[in-house]
């Protein structure tokens, strides 16, 4: 992959990562296996016919979301698009929630409402989980307005995918953005497909997505996504822009879906030969990658990542078992959630109708 | 033998037909070319017709509708997929203000000759966002046009009226529907050598004395089924009239039904709230009220953004038993 910047020189060397202590470094390495163990059991649950509708796989991009994750202080919020897992468990969320989510129960992060595309969990500063190609671009635009408004010293990351960013909200949020020195910071998780369509049959552009900025007179970034200290280091430099010059920042971060766009995506090897995904799948694992790292730095054995892995596993399967046992929601649901007037039985809500069944 | 082919296979060939018919037409959309399309509609096209005929378009609803109006506006007669007809919301400033106004504002001097099309339909869990459906809001506009086919032979004709109106046409198919098989017979077989439904044609597609259902795309198929199970069960003679086309709208074969029956049910999977039954009801009291035994019923969906939960939103859908209740309610 080109990039349009630099590789920072030594990524394990810069402040950001210095910060780390060993534990640090193999919770990272658990969170990014926690969020592939997941998402091969959600695979086979979905398979065997126990979930509905759409389910996007993020393996092979783990570090994107788990480095940024990482990087979260109390006022720092996220929001991204339906490829939405590993935000989710990133930022904490229980993987029990998620997957009842998935099956459609009661006990799902949002009471089996929304599905896998709908996470949200607003107490961990993670805004969703959005079905809408870049319609959450302006929400993380107005996550950045309202901190600055509220007088916070903070961010939002703002994730949407190489597809995304041709949609027009996307272009006037980055102007909002720019004009208004808001703190939110863009990351394209470029994985070079828009379902089918590849970036070059979906995009014009001079050196890279990001380049875009440029119009608008924004700092702009590109990196590899595959090695976490580089995710941090460079998306860190956003983060310091945000908080400290309250200015927004357009990353790129190329990275790679192994899975296809979504599980029912028949064409998944049509648009892409065998021969890309393996050599993704060989050679730019960002699990392998860390796993290297924390080896070569003595941070931890073959065994011990074992371990971890096995723990991931289990809790996966785990949460498969809890989602099953898990009731399904009560027929009257279907009508909570709709109006807070309603929900709480306000005054308000004993005005006029509110709904319309005959 | 009567050919039979999948509703999926009948909108396909109906683009083809007018490909070949008419050097204007172009069909456009995301993945509907190399990738055959999202939900397989234009399946071999690309490969048929290549690339002038058949073009991806980038994730930009907005620009690439707009784009097809335009396009419109100088002859051009695009056929523009969207993926899910739920993200009409993005392009939905062009839709309207451009492509449903353009013409009454130029006082007549420009046509918009765009069809829109797509699976506008719930019941697939997947989610609020991507389950709307919007024919009521398109019927709405005036100087639009909608149209919701319930099977294959329908999706076909209607297809080749659609896209040979000089007006702009929202097109709502059903992800639902796709995989289904009617009878649909080859052009060899018909008398003007095409299949050819003109918008605006009612079919009843059953016949029956006691009470009418009628109804749009899928709701359709359930009527059938209630009709079956109220004659096999209750000795009651429904029959089902499908509107084909919303706007415009046969009013003369929904008034000549419920004359002849006495009782209607409107079934639709649109919420109820200015829904498409809350039009035929108003027109049926106001035009035959003396026919009337019972006031007129409605099923819908329930009134709450779909759910994602797949045996809630099966619940949420409007079933061949809820209408069986609503039918029995006024027999
Ligand atoms: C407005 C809108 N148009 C189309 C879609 C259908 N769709 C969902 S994801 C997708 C591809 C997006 O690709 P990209 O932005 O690269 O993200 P990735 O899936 O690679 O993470 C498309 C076309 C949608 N959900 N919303
Ligand atoms: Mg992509």
């Amino acid at each position: 992959m080109a990039l349009a910047k630099d590789p920072t020189p030594n990524p394990a060397a810069s402040p950001i990562n210095q910060k780390l202590t060993a534990d640090d470094k193999i919770e990272l390495y658990r969170k990014m296996v926690r969020v592939r163990r997941f998402e091969q059991v959600s695979l086979q649950h979905y398979q065997a016919g126990r979930m509905g509708g759409f389910l996007h796989l993020y393996i092979g991009q783990e570090s994107v979301a788990i480095g940024c994750a990482s990087l979260m202080g109390a006022n720092d919020h996220m929001i991204t698009a339906y490829r939405d897992h590993a935000h989710a468990l990133g930022v904490g969320m229980s993987m029990n929630e998620c997957m009842a989510e998935l099956f459609g129960k009661a006990t799902g992060c949002s009471k089996g409402k929304g599905g896998s595309m709908h996470y949200f969990a607003p107490d961990k500063n993670y805004w969703g989980g959005h079905g809408i190609v870049a319609g959450q671009t302006p929400l993380g635009l107005g996550l950045a307005y309202g901190l600055k408004f509220r007088g916070l010293k903070g961010a939002a990351m703002c994730f949407l995918g190489d597809g995304a960013v041709n949609q027009g909200a996307f272009h006037e949020s980055l102007n909002l953005a720019a004009l208004w020195d808001l703190p939110v910071i863009y990351i394209i998780e470029n994985n070079g497909y828009s379902m089918g369509t590849s970036q070059e049959r979906s995009s014009a552009y001079g050196k890279c997505l990001a380049e875009r900025a440029e119009g608008y007179g924004m700092a702009w970034d590109h990196c590899l996504g595959e090695n976490l200290y580089e995710v941090r280091a460079r998306v860190g430099a956003a983060l310091d822009r945000a908080h400290n010059e309250s200015k927004p920042t357009l990353m790129e971060i190329s990275t790679y879906r192994w899975e296809g766009h979504s599980v029912a995506d028949a064409n998944k090897m049509k648009y892409r030969t065998k021969d890309e995904v393996e050599r993704f799948q060989r050679d730019h694992d960002p699990i392998q990658v860390w796993k290297a790292v924390l080896i070569a730095e003595g941070v931890a054995t073959e065994a011990d990542l074992k371990k971890i892995d096995r723990e991931a596993q289990a809790e996966a399967d785990a949460s498969a078992e809890f989602a099953k046992a898990s009731p399904y929601p009560e027929p009257e649901s279907i009508f909570e959630d709709v109006y807070w007037e309603t929900d709480n039985k306000t005054e308000a809500s004993e005005i006029g109708r509110h709904f319309f069944n005959d | 033998m009567p050919r039979r082919i999948t509703y999926r296979d009948a909108v396909r060939e109906a683009l083809d037909e007018e490909i070949a018919r008419d050097p204007m037409v172009v069909v456009m959309g995301e993945e509907v070319a190399q990738y055959n399309g999202a939900y397989k509609v234009t399946q071999g096209l690309w490969d048929k017709w290549g690339d002038k005929r058949l073009v991806d378009t980038p994730i930009s609803e907005a620009g690439f509708i707009g784009m097809g109006i335009g396009a419109s506006m100088l002859g051009v007669r695009p056929v523009m997929e969207l993926m899910f007809w739920s993200f009409y919301t993005v392009a939905w400033d062009q839709i309207v203000n451009n492509g449903a106004m353009v013409r009454y504002m130029s006082g007549g001097k420009i046509n918009c000759p765009i069809v829109i099309r797509g699976p506008a339909n719930g019941g697939t869990s997947v989610g609020a966002t991507h389950s709307h459906t919007p024919e009521n809001i398109m019927a709405n506009f005036p100087g639009m046009k909608c149209v919701c086919p319930s099977n294959a032979y329908d999706a076909k004709g209607l297809m080749k009226a659609a896209i040979r109106d000089n007006d702009p046409v929202m097109f709502m198919e059903s992800t639902k529907l796709y995989g289904e098989e009617w009878d649909v017979p080859s052009n060899d077989e018909l008398p003007n050598g095409e299949l050819f439904i003109p918008l605006g044609l009612a079919d009843v597609k059953r016949e029956g004395t006691d009470i009418s259902l009628i109804a749009h795309g899928k709701a359709v198929i359930t009527c059938l089924e209630a009709a079956r199970i109220l004659e096999e069960e209750h000795g009651i003679s429904a029959e089902v009239v499908d509107l084909r086309s919303i706007r415009p709208l046969d009013e003369e074969t929904i008034l000549n039904s419920v004359a002849k029956t006495h009782r209607a049910v409107y079934v639709e999977e649109n919420k109820p709230f200015c829904g498409i039954g809350a039009q035929i009801a108003y027109m049926i009291q106001e035009r035959i009220f003396d026919e009337l035994d019972a006031p007129v019923q409605r099923v819908c969906s329930l009134d709450a953004p779909a759910i994602y939960s797949p045996p809630l939103e099966a619940i949420q859908l409007p079933t061949a038993e809820v209408v069986v209740a609503k039918a029995l309610g006024i027999c």
